[in-house]
């Protein structure tokens, strides 16, 4: 594995009108290692994880995955295919995400036909292995979505993300949907195939306990601006910005008391929402 | 303490198609007047189904047997001005406000409504009290608030518009399902803070239904944990997280990522939470349980009284301080 990173962001800027809605982001992501973008609603986390994956096209800076750019749209069909090999993603909502009319099997088999051709046997083959990945049987495989839990969906969403073989997946609210031991369910599955392939996350989430667990690296966004960047175990346990320092606040524990932190910490700088 | 409301054995069926469907099994629940109940579970548990059959708004062809007491009322036998008298006294809040507030009336509307059909009272006394009912949940000038249209609102300031509706009725029990998991954890703490401030002011007792169980600890009094339609567990909220007794609990409680250290791997709870209806007979758990026996699988477990609290697990005593969470799946 080499130590070269599979995705530098630098600078990466986007307007949406009059709104800024991420500005001067900036990020290196080495092979096999994860990176988390912490936010709430409106904090441009989520216009980030469309801008890597070519949703969104930045106003300024650069994205390169895999030493080549996309910060520009692709040329043509083939480099579309190139990148979609490079990144993919994996949305919050299970139910909205997968065609109600295709099989975890028929989704993953097209993706596979997309962009790595081969016969369908050989498909089958890998359908079954990337299916085994994710800990789905081949019943489940075969059922439509309608039919399957809300985690046996994110798991046929991670599949489907996966059989492009991309070197680096975006999770964008990925587990937030799901139900607490089904989360850890999946979570475990995504530590598995980090570890088994290398493969690299950016995790978009709100929820600091998620991204203690499955990041190394993180970064903080308060209405489009990384207030604080660096290891996760550090900027949880000793956070050094107030919005961070509110954000950990806000987590309930033993002996949380709700308070009116808003007020407290920040004082008028976020209005209240 | 006397309790406010008293549930016990409730169970319900649900019309679904030409089936019933049972989604809660001998439910029992006991709130005290100016207590606060958490209900945790998972997805299809029964925690809305139990708040809904308190407010009696289960839909139609439900069929409903046990009984619903609330201040020495038998609920289940209410009907017309009864009923609404009994539904001013019991406050529900549910988890998204913009689908239980009309988009095309004006917050005054909305807000005026129930007061004016309980009470009775004029249109610019309604107005007076909703404005005061905005200014106690920490909304700042609360007379503009009042002409503007939910769309104008973001999803916390709706919330808590939300709450200070549901307190115009002067309730006795407020019945919040889910309503701050929408919002971002920063709003949760704000709207958690003031409903607690509310709360204890009036002495409101609160069922507080939530799927995360150290938020019921952290605001509540004690904690219920529901399974597959069942109660499996009733605590005191500050002992549940440390010392659980149903190995459901147990298992809730490692499953969740620690915010302080990173696992190697998490103890998840193989298999999937079920309903009431695809359960198995005996120990609903039992499938998913590390510690089942054939005893659990062939009989029903009782629900018993253990260590200040109730459990339904017929090895709770036997596996006290000994239980861990789920297995690494």
């Amino acid at each position: 594995m080499s130590d070269e990173p599979v995705l530098v962001v630098s600078g990466l800027r986007k307007v949406f009108g009059a709104q800024v809605a991420v500005d001067d982001v900036n990020f290196e992501l080495l092979p096999g290692k994860s990176i988390a973008i912490v936010g709430e609603s409106g904090s441009g986390k989520t216009t980030v994880a469309r801008m890597i994956v070519g949703l969104e096209r930045p106003t300024a800076g650069t994205i390169t995955a895999c030493g080549r750019d996309r910060s520009k749209p692709a040329r043509n069909g083939a480099e579309r295919k190139s990148r979609g090999r490079e990144v993919q993603i994996v949305f919050q909502d299970p139910y909205s995400s997968l065609d109600p009319r295709m099989s975890g099997a028929a989704l993953v088999d097209e993706v596979l036909r997309v962009h790595h051709g081969g016969d369908p046997e050989q498909r089958g083959r890998r359908v079954s292995e990337l299916a085994g990945l994710v800990g789905l049987d081949e019943r489940q495989m075969n059922a439509l979505p309608r039919a399957l839990s809300g985690g046996q969906r994110q798991r046929v969403a991670i599949a489907r993300a996966l059989a492009t073989d991309p070197r680096v997946l975006i999770l964008d609210e990925s587990v937030a949907a799901l139900d607490v031991s089904i989360q850890a369910q999946v979570l475990n599955v995504l530590a598995d195939i980090r570890d088994q392939r290398g493969i690299s996350y950016v995790l978009i989430s709100h929820d600091l306990a998620v991204v203690r667990q499955l990041t190394e690296e993180a970064l903080v966004m308060q209405r489009g601006v990384v207030v604080e960047q660096g290891p996760t175990a550090d900027l949880l346990d000793h956070p050094k910005h107030p919005y961070t320092q509110l954000l950990r606040a806000s987590v309930p524990g033993p002996g949380w008391k709700p308070q009116r932190m808003r007020e407290r910490l920040l004082g008028a700088e976020v209005p209240a929402s | 303490m006397t309790s406010l409301l008293q549930v016990r054995d409730l169970t319900v069926q649900l019309k679904i198609g030409a089936d019933l469907r049972e989604v809660l099994t001998t439910v029992n629940l006991e709130i005290a007047a100016g207590e606060a109940m958490g209900l945790v579970g998972e997805s299809g548990s029964g925690k809305s189904m139990t708040a809904k059959a308190i407010a009696r708004l289960l839909p139609d062809g439900a069929t409903v047997s046990g009984s619903i007491t609330f201040d020495g009322v038998d609920v289940l036998a209410l009907s017309g001005a009864d009923l609404r008298a009994h539904r001013a006294q019991v406050a529900v809040v549910f988890q998204d406000p913009r689908a239980h507030i009309n988009p095309v009336r004006r917050i005054d509307d909305f807000m005026g409504e129930s007061l004016r059909i309980l009470s009775d009272v004029s249109k610019e006394e309604a107005s007076r009290r909703a404005a005061d009912a905005l200014e106690e949940v920490g909304i700042d000038n609360p007379a503009k608030r009042l002409r503007q249209y939910p769309h104008e609102l973001s999803g916390g300031m709706l919330q808590r518009v939300m709450i200070a509706t549901a307190l115009l009725s002067e309730p006795r029990l407020l019945l919040a399902d889910e309503c701050t998991t929408a919002l971002d954890v920063t709003t949760q703490a704000e709207v958690m803070a003031i409903m607690d401030e509310l709360r204890r002011d009036r002495g409101l007792s609160m069922l507080f239904i939530t799927h995360d169980l150290e938020l019921a600890g952290a605001v509540c009094d004690r904690t219920c944990v529901m399974y597959a339609g069942q109660v499996v567990e009733t605590r005191a909220a500050s002992v549940l997280h440390g010392d659980p007794l149903h190995p459901y609990s147990a298992a809730l409680v490692d499953a969740r990522p620690d915010i302080n250290s990173t696992a190697d791997r998490l103890l998840a709870i193989p298999g999937r939470p079920l309903s009431a209806f695809e359960a198995p007979s005996g120990c609903r758990f039992a499938p998913r349980c590390g510690y089942s026996t054939d005893d659990c699988t062939s009989h029903e477990q009782e629900w018993l009284e253990l260590a200040g609290g109730q459990v339904r697990c017929g090895r709770a005593a036997e596996l006290r301080g000994t239980l861990r969470g789920g297995a690494h799946v």
